[in-house]
């Protein structure tokens, strides 16, 4: 996380921080693992209420963020729910409500409005199943009939779908990329639930038979959203990675204080030669995270889509990804048996890293992702 | 007088290096095996040259007070700079350790007339520094050296042997930590001098590396006069200093009084040099090769980040001043990592090339000097001390040689107590 908050920036990271404590303790993450939801509506809408809601949002649609750089700012958010494992559609529910704010007019205005007020969420309908799972890879067909726009094809995981009170979906026409905002009891919308480590975090397949909409439900142009896309991919990144730093963050600090309490043969564990050198590393893994990223976020806040916030986002879901899986699997190492229990509350961190080191492409697929734009630019050098 | 805000320093700045300053690409320091004395020198010139082109222009010590020949700006100036020269040569021989530790150093604790004598000529490249610190007794261990000071009336006699200066055989000054008290504990008995390098009584021998590189140095002190004047700091409080001496060392290449593009590698190679290794060796479109330029950039890229996390946390007070450690240790790992991927992406180039193959030819020598990065300016394991006591405050090693004379102190299997 940013080493230098404005105070602004310190406010509402303290609110949702003191907000996500006093609500979501892990008693009630427990709580929340047989929920078929997660989360609650009346819970939702007071984070909405606390800012969460509106920072993408352009100050024309009712949003606005606190220090002029909104995805900054909610990066802190994701930061703080990362840190408490918090339930709640934060990162796919933001990256809809940007893109409508951005790239729709007033089409959708009353949808956004009910978003900003967290009487509604929606998700995004973006990745795909085998064989089209690979990042970026959209098989979705859209296609125009008339006053009309007709969906076939099967999105997941798709998150909070079974909340959603709208869809977001990615699909291909003949020519090119296109996003249309489909209401989640369209029929033909058929939405089924998947299962997860994360506890509270709910993913579904979401399948598209012949769903027809107005074409008024497009969300940018037929056929040329490959640009809007990419940066809500690129949004999605920057928030996953702020969360996963506070969930690796949230760990190494439980573990610090364990090795302290803890004694062996007369010596608390952070005695040991062989366990302080493994906390170097994870220290310096860490805060290489929170580097990357903090650099990620400023970059896609200032230029999203630009090739610079592609690769930043990208360095930061791959490093990010898999430094995250080490240090939170070391802290399970140096806990011992007790942090591969239920019992301990160590592996809410290391499921809320899991699940987002696996979304949006994995840290393999952004290493080439990564690979591609270096080439790109050294043949325009 | 006001301070140049950023923006106008950066359009000078700017104005300076493209006028004046040759395009590179990125540059990518490291321990080459295939540099002839001639060109090594020549390097070492162009350095001192375009040093002083940076001074003449107001561009040289950025950070350093006014009254030394610095430009008495902010490390948010330098940060400015090092984004400006990216692309650019800049005098790489004269950044560490001349700014940094030597410069911090004397900053620190030299005397007004050390500071009015050194600094103004190390800013216009006409004095190089070495650190005389590593012994060949032990590296990690520095506060127990061997090299011993002796008082000789209004001065002192130098005896010992330093190593690991790298470039001591073109470098003109050196701040050299010696033994003052054999009869105190270790850390109580030390103090610093400064000298000149080139001098009848030190002998330079050059240590050939494994990859055939010779800008290892090893000095050979055979009672080498040195002023009382030449002193920093107290006699016997040569441990005072050299905790900040290893301090600025650890800072190095982050430390505000250094110039460094910030597209610059030093000790590995980066994602554009990997790309350049793959296509040379025809295996840029090989899908695990692509992966590998990819881990190799985002490697360099995490690294950039996190200088500048470290550089900002310890200039706001908002990460302990010892967290340089964290980023070395990180570098070690990052280096180590990036060394391999080069090499795998030579293929069998990497064990046997011809003069045919290119960049592809130093793969196999890099990779056996793969480990440089991870012991030079401080092993990973002494990183690896730092961090998790000084930063995390765990409890520091038990050491055998705290309260005992430091000539009581076992330096040998054989030496029984």
């Amino acid at each position: 996380m940013l080493l230098q908050l404005t105070s602004d920036q310190e406010l509402l990271r303290e609110t949702t921080a003191r907000f996500l404590d006093e609500t979501v303790p892990p008693a009630e993450l427990r709580r929340l693992r047989d929920d078929p939801v997660g989360f609650g509506d009346a819970w939702w809408k007071r984070g909405a209420e606390l800012g969460w809601t509106s920072l993408l949002v352009s100050e024309d649609d009712g949003g606005g963020s606190i220090s002029g750089r909104g995805l900054v700012d909610l990066s802190l958010i994701a930061y703080e729910f990362g840190r408490r494992a918090a339930p709640g559609p934060l990162v796919a529910s933001s990256v809809v409500a940007a893109a409508l704010s951005s790239a729709s007019g007033a089409r959708h205005t009353p949808v956004l409005a009910r978003l900003l007020s967290g009487d509604a969420i929606a998700t995004w309908c973006f990745a795909e199943p085998r064989p089209n799972d690979r990042l970026g890879a959209i098989a979705l067909e859209i296609r125009r009939d008339g006053g009309d726009l007709v969906l076939s094809g099967v999105k997941r995981p798709v998150e909070a779908a079974v909340r959603a009170s709208h869809l977001l979906v990615t699909g291909r026409t003949a020519d090119g990329l296109a996003q249309v905002l489909v209401p989640a009891d369209t029929p033909g919308v058929t939405i089924a639930p998947m299962q997860s480590v994360d506890l509270t975090r709910r993913f579904h397949v979401v399948t598209f038979d012949r769903v027809r909409v107005p074409v008024s439900a497009l969300v940018g142009e037929l056929g040329s959203a490959d640009a809007q896309v990419e940066r809500q991919l690129q949004q999605a990144l920057v928030l996953l990675a702020a969360e996963s730093v506070g969930a690796m963050q949230r760990g190494f600090d439980m573990t610090v204080d364990w090795a302290f309490d803890r004694y062996s043969f007369g010596r608390p564990l952070a005695s040991y030669q062989a366990i302080k050198h493994r906390f170097a590393d994870l220290k310096a893994w860490l805060e290489a995270s929170h580097a990357i990223a903090d650099a990620a976020a400023a970059a896609v806040d200032a230029g999203a889509g630009s090739d610079e916030a592609a690769e930043l986002a990208s360095v930061a879901k791959a490093y990010v990804g898999d430094a995250g899986a080490e240090v939170l699997h070391d802290c399970v190492q140096i806990h011992g048996g007790i942090g591969v229990t239920f019992e301990h509350d160590l592996h809410f961190f290391l499921r809320r890293l899991t699940v987002d080191r696996a979304l949006c492409g994995t840290p393999a697929e952004h290493r080439v992702r990564i690979a591609g734009l270096l080439e790109r630019r050294a043949e325009a050098a | 007088m006001a301070t140049e805000d950023l923006e106008a320093f950066r359009r000078r700045a700017r104005t300076f290096v493209r006028a004046n300053l040759r395009p590179v690409g990125s540059a990518v320091m490291t321990v080459r095996s295939r540099v002839s004395d001639e060109e090594e020198l020549a390097a070492v010139a162009r350095d001192r040259e375009v040093q002083r082109m940076l001074f003449d222009a107001g561009l040289a010590g950025v950070c350093v007070p006014r009254e030394y020949g610095g430009q008495g700006l902010t490390p948010a100036h330098q940060r400015v700079l090092n984004e400006e020269l990216a692309g650019f040569e800049f005098p790489s021989r004269i950044q560490v350790p001349t700014f940094a530790p030597c410069a911090a150093v004397l900053l620190e604790f030299g005397t007004e007339e050390q500071k009015q004598r050194h600094i103004p000529p190390m800013l216009r490249g006409e004095e190089i520094w070495m650190q005389f610190l590593s012994e060949p007794s032990g590296g990690s261990d520095v506060a127990g050296a061997l090299t011993s000071a002796v008082r000789d009336g209004d001065g002192w006699l130098l005896s010992g042997s330093k190593v690991w200066t790298t470039g001591a055989w073109w470098s003109d000054w050196a701040l050299c930590l010696a033994r003052t008290d054999w009869d105190v504990a270790k850390h109580a008995g030390l103090t610093v001098f400064i000298l000149p390098i080139h001098q009848p009584s030190i002998d330079v021998h050059r240590i050939e590396m494994l990859n055939g590189n010779r800008e290892f140095c090893q000095e050979f002190l055979n009672e080498v006069r040195v002023p009382d004047g030449d002193r920093v700091g107290g006699v016997n409080d040569g441990w005072t200093v050299g905790t900040r001496w290893m301090f600025h060392e650890r800072m190095s290449y982050n430390s505000p009084l250094v110039t460094f593009p910030t597209d610059a590698v030093h000790g590995v190679a980066g994602g554009a040099s990997t790309l350049e290794l793959a296509r040379a060796a025809g295996r840029a479109d090989d899908p695990r090769v692509r992966e590998l330029i990819g881990e190799a950039r985002a490697l360099e890229v995490v690294w950039r980040e996190l200088q500048h996390r470290v550089g900002v946390g310890i200039a706001t007070g908002a990460m302990s001043s010892q967290a340089s450690a964290v980023a070395r240790v990180f570098h070690c790992g990052a280096s180590m990592r990036q060394t391999t991927i080069a090499f795998d992406v030579a293929g069998a180039a990497g064990g046997a090339w011809t003069d045919d193959d290119g960049p592809l030819a130093r793969a196999g020598t890099d990779f056996l000097m793969r480990q440089v990065a991870c012991i030079g300016g401080g092993t990973t394991e002494m990183a690896r001390n730092v961090v998790s006591e000084r930063v995390l405050g765990m409890p520091r090693e038990r050491t055998l040689d705290k309260d005992v004379a430091f000539r009581d102190v076992p330096r040998s299997p054989s030496a029984k107590r």
